[in-house]
């Protein structure tokens, strides 16, 4: 954990809130879909973020690249606040943070050729002069994700799921950005796939050297990928650890719950799947404390009047929890 | 299949018609304009294919100019509508909020007219004449081009490649016109080969009323109201201009429903 010490982003306090029309006559409400999360990722470092379908994960991460803006809380990016940047400063910074979407499928413009759409960010930086130049930058990124050079004059739709894929990690990655979003980069992908442009990505890695945010709701995605695992639930970091530690010794009983919901291959080790009572509470109506009190099996009155804070109960291991 | 044969027809008509149009000075037997009255009202001969009317004018002619004239007239008026209409709707349907409401309020406002009567109100202002008409014709059509694009602008840009382009530095002219736009382009085109059929159709409604070309120019609604004082005398007078308005309509509007399902992957299979 040591190796990595140099803040690139810190998140602090950041708060979405969204309107919600409940019905015609009622008035709006407002859900936090993050609620109060803040959190250091250093540079070169590798983190996942996991959790259920929203908890949450993905707004955290299209705030982080400024594609929304958060309700409050601050975003330091390399030592300077973020979260207020408008106009051209904006757009300079679009160079250092990129993202990778879920869906292949609609992440490409399908009029676009891709060397267009690999061009375009070089033309909006300036960065090649000649054309000759261009092609050249745009070669090699695509070369570096397993493409070949005849595909520059494709159109999105000659390609597979998995090609479309690393066409779109191609383009996040050609302006060599210092901190990447890979927002659930294999879900939408088969299986088989899956596995090439997760190789794909860790090579990559080291060859860019970007640090990065996974996010994923799987995870043995997230622990191939990355050094520190955040889980959130509800738009609130619960846990916060080194991989290893976290699949060592899970602390908080919804990461608990998590691990022993990760299928086991092989049918001789097939456990028992520890089912709990309840459902995930409604954003609109959460619970006074703990979110997950409802359905947390350590739960005792306390937990059911304030939300627990995230407190380092190890050395780099965060939990919300009062029962740990 | 049958659909298709339909599209196929539509297009061949329209093709046909465009090059009428275009070739009127050189294949139309005589002058549209030339009189001879001693001939007057003559029924169709092989001299003059379509006969002659009340003047001794050359009907086939006057069908062939007719052409020119609605296609010319209907055309410019399309393509006005459709880049205004083009305009305005993207632009409301990519900033939303306020910027959208008072614009697509106010194609309500022209939408609330039943169909020819805003083109009637608007001609009876301005007065008759070429240029009016045009005018009409545009105002008529735009709320029509601005509603077909500010839907599929709406629907395009919840995609993640506008997200994409938008973390390439990209701004939200460019995030418009060279991602969102040529992705809404097939119902746009599929509009617009409907509206001509509509332009077409309110021109000779408005030529049939007074209101539209004046005579003498040749223009099929215009003489349809001519001929209609002659019918019983002369049937033929009335005849061809009014089958010359319905196969170019129905050729616009076979081509544009088959436009429509070549170009909507999701009604392929139909």
């Amino acid at each position: 954990m040591n190796q990595y010490n140099n803040p690139i982003i810190e998140v602090k306090n950041l708060l979405k809130e969204f309107d919600v029309i409940k019905g015609f006559w009622a008035k709006k409400a407002k859900i936090k879909a993050v609620n109060d999360v803040s959190f250091t990722i250093n540079e070169g470092e590798a983190v996942g973020l996991v959790g259920e379908s929203g908890c949450g994960k993905t707004t955290t991460g299209r705030i982080l690249v400024r594609l929304m803006e958060p309700t409050a809380g601050k975003i330091i990016f390399a030592g300077k606040d973020i979260s207020i940047l408008k106009g051209n400063k904006l757009k300079q910074l679009r160079r250092e943070l990129q993202m990778v979407f879920q869906d292949p499928f609609s992440s490409l413009n399908p009029r676009m050729t891709v060397y267009d759409i690999l061009k375009r960010p070089l033309e909006i930086f300036k960065i090649a002069k000649t054309s000759e130049e261009k092609k050249q930058i745009a070669l090699k990124a695509l070369q570096d994700v397993g493409l070949k050079s005849e595909h520059l004059t494709r159109y999105p739709h000659e390609f597979s799921g998995g090609q479309r894929q690393r066409i779109a990690i191609a383009r996040a990655l050609i302006l060599k950005p210092r901190f990447v979003v890979l927002d659930e980069p294999t879900s939408a992908l088969d299986v088989s796939v899956q596995a090439q442009i997760l190789n794909l990505l860790r090579n990559l890695r080291k060859e860019y050297s970007f640090t990065y945010l996974l996010i994923s709701h799987d995870l043995s995605v997230v622990r191939f990928l990355s050094d520190k695992i955040m889980v959130m639930y509800m738009g609130k970091l619960v846990e916060v650890a080194p991989t290893s530690e976290l699949f060592k010794e899970p602390l908080h009983p919804y990461t608990k719950l998590l691990m022993s919901s990760i299928p086991n291959p092989n049918p001789r080790n097939r456990k028992k799947l520890k089912l709990i009572e309840g459902d995930i509470p409604s954003l609109l109506n959460p619970p006074p404390g703990c979110f997950f009190a409802p359905r947390c099996p350590l739960r005792t009155p306390e937990c059911d009047k304030t939300f627990p804070k995230l407190r380092e109960v190890k050395k780099g291991h965060l939990v919300a929890c009062f029962k740990v | 299949m049958r659909k298709n044969k339909m599209a196929t027809l539509g297009a061949f008509i329209v093709i046909a018609i465009v090059i009428i149009g275009i070739l009127a000075p050189i294949i139309s037997p005589y002058d549209p304009n030339a009189q001879d009255l001693y001939n007057s009202l003559e029924g169709p001969s092989l001299k003059h294919p379509f006969g002659v009317d009340l003047y001794g004018r050359d009907i086939l002619s006057r069908v062939i100019w007719g052409a020119r004239i609605s296609l010319s007239i209907s055309f410019t008026a399309v393509l006005l509508s459709g880049m205004l209409g083009i305009m305005l709707g993207a632009i409301a349907g990519y900033f939303g909020g306020i910027i959208d409401e008072i614009i697509m309020r106010i194609f309500d406002m022209l939408l609330s007219f039943p169909d020819i009567l805003l083109a009637i109100a608007i001609v009876a202002i301005l007065g008759p004449g070429k240029l009016n008409l045009i005018l009409a014709l545009t105002i008529y059509s735009l709320p029509q081009f601005a509603r077909i694009t500010r839907g599929s602008v709406i629907s395009e840009k919840n995609n993640e490649y506008v997200d994409a382009a938008r973390l390439m530095g990209e701004n939200d002219i460019s995030i418009l016109f060279r991602y969102i736009l040529p992705n809404c382009i097939s119902p746009i085109i599929v509009q617009g080969t409907m509206r001509m059929a509509t332009a077409i159709l309110v021109i000779s409604g408005l030529g049939f009323l007074g209101l539209g070309i004046q005579p003498p120019t040749p223009e099929w609604g215009t003489d349809l109201s001519v001929a209609r004082t002659y019918l019983r005398v002369a049937p033929h007078m009335g005849i061809f201009p009014g089958l010359a308005i319905f196969i170019t309509v129905m050729g616009f509007n076979f081509f544009g429903d088959g436009l429509n399902d070549a170009l909507n992957p999701r009604l392929k299979d139909r």
